[in-house]
């Protein structure tokens, strides 16, 4: 597998360190709701396709990526720098 | 009625051409209605079918398979077979596994070749040992097989490991469970396909589920399948990876379970070198040599989301060079087959076995790696949770709302992490 960081370029799989599904968003500090937190936690929707998820480019210019990938065939469709530089590099 | 499996069967069919062997199985065609319907043909799954029949007297059951008969997990493993837990419910829970194993080929009437050649878990630091020797005790106190090794035990036990002690990683002692080995993983989805059916139940193959259908009351009952619609009492799902896509059918989302990809590798045959199941300390390998002589060996998930049953190379190379690095002599040794089985991980490591919130759906899920050796008690607890719609004892505490109630059952102490455990 080769992810093509917006920064660096197509790099190989070796350099890059998985970040879990993207489709999480963190609950507010101030909700102490339990359900909602376990869900922000422990759920995951897992479907059998496209995935957006999380990757730090951690073996070279430590950036965030969201990647969507098709996980019945590890094709990447899209790669996107997430963070403070978002649209800044790349697409 | 099929025959009995036996050495005077074996030898009267040898001496006739061995014209009278009649299939393990039937190919039946799926009735209108079921007592229990089971999604799922693998070793959860018929083994589930078999003792709902065997022990609880349920024998109107359909297990319905997309692919063929054992095409999942059940043929997909490294067939490793060890009760060395350290928390009691999964200790408790796999011991009971451990005992049906121990009687298994007999009960079903069919060799699955259970061999126990002892499971060896390596330690690399005196505070692995420690480590060690508080699992051995845990194991102990629930009446479990455990033997703390020194040097040199491990060094007579497994001659083939780098001993010295300028290893990257020298070996300190192990964890030896005597009781637990390996056994053949075809023949045990086999031979609980043969039980199962000769008990009444009709294994469905090349029938995948579509979708499920509800009564008024919200009530479970009927499967909607690539040959039709199916009705039930009961259902339950034992699909391992890809249980979030088949229970979402249902109406349960949200599952704790991401589905990883796990690699596996033979190697070509060899005269016997290792004669245990060998686990390395400081990282994740696991390593026993097979009958037909080829060494059977496996380390972490690849680490990412994956439903495709194949892997990516730095897992390869990086289970390749823990080998190397344990077995010297393995090093030229040649790779003959490897493969990728789609693993339920869940956010604690361990099972679930339970009714579902929905009525009239069962859930036997989250098996992460250690989905093989629980193949009897999987069987066993989820079979008497969807006869009695009460979990036994030894499954209580696999239930779907520990996460949000803060019962983790988390052997390792990773979290919620599915690619760390």
């Amino acid at each position: 597998m080769i992810i093509d960081c917006p920064v660096c370029g197509p790099r190989h799989l070796a350099e890059f360190s998985y970040g879990g599904e993207a489709s999480r968003t963190l609950v507010a500090m101030e909700n102490t709701d339990r359900e909602d937190w376990s869900t922000y936690v422990f759920a995951r929707q897992n479907p059998r396709g496209p995935h957006e998820e999380h990757w730090q480019h951690s073996g070279g210019c430590r950036s965030w990526l969201q990647v969507r990938r098709d996980v019945t065939t590890h094709r990447i469709e899209a790669v996107r720098l997430i963070g403070p530089f978002a649209g800044e590099t790349g697409s | 009625m099929l025959g009995e499996y036996s050495a005077l069967r074996l030898l009267k069919e040898g001496l006739t051409g061995n014209r009278g062997w009649k299939m393990a199985w039937r190919k039946p065609e799926p009735k209108p209605a079921y007592d229990v319907i089971i999604v799922g043909g693998g070793g959860h799954g018929l083994a589930t079918a078999y003792y709902l029949a065997k022990l609880h007297g349920i024998t109107n059951v359909a297990v319905l398979e997309k692919g063929w008969l054992g095409s999942g997990n059940i043929g997909r493993n490294t067939t490793i077979v060890r009760s060395n837990y350290l928390l009691p419910e999964n200790n408790r829970f796999y011991e009971h596994s451990m005992k049906l194993w121990e009687g298994l080929s007999r009960d079903l009437n069919y060799n699955v070749m259970f061999s126990q050649r002892g499971v060896l878990n390596l330690a690399h630091t005196p505070e692995q040992m420690d480590a060690h020797a508080v699992r051995g005790n845990s194991m102990r106190l629930n009446g479990i097989d455990a033997e703390l090794l020194g040097r040199e035990e491990v060094a007579k036990l497994c001659p083939g490991i780098d001993m010295s002690m300028d290893a990257r990683f020298p070996v300190h002692g192990g964890l030896l469970q005597p009781r637990a080995g390996t056994a053949r993983h075809d023949a045990v989805a086999w031979g609980y396909a043969r039980g199962a059916d000769r008990l009444g139940v009709d294994i469905i193959e090349n029938c995948e589920v579509l979708g499920f259908r509800r009564d008024g009351a919200g009530r479970i009952n009927a499967v909607e399948t690539t040959r039709g619609e199916i009705k039930a009492g009961k259902i339950g799902v034992a699909v391992a990876g890809n249980s979030s896509v088949v229970l979402l059918q249902a109406g349960l989302n949200n599952l704790p379970i991401e589905s990883h990809v796990l690699q596996a590798f033979v190697s070509e045959g060899l005269k016997p070198l290792i004669h245990t199941v060998v686990t390395f300390g400081a990282a994740h390998l696991y390593v026993s040599q097979s009958d037909k002589g080829g060494l059977v060996y496996g380390g972490d998930i690849d680490g990412y989301n994956s439903y495709a049953q194949r892997g990516n190379l730095p897992v390869v190379h990086n289970v390749h060079g823990l080998l190397a690095s344990l077995f010297p002599n393995t090093r030229r040794l040649k790779l003959l087959r490897s493969w990728g089985g789609i693993m339920d991980m869940t956010m604690d490591g361990s099972p679930i076995i339970t009714k579902s919130p929905i009525d009239g759906l069962y859930v036997n899920a989250g098996w992460c790696y250690g989905g093989f050796k629980a193949t009897p008690a999987s069987g066993w607890c989820f079979a008497w949770t969807i006869a009695r719609d009460e979990p036994h004892d030894l499954n209580a505490a696999f239930t779907l709302d520990r996460f949000q109630r803060g019962h983790m059952i988390d052997e390792t102490g990773h979290g919620p992490t599915p690619a760390l455990h």
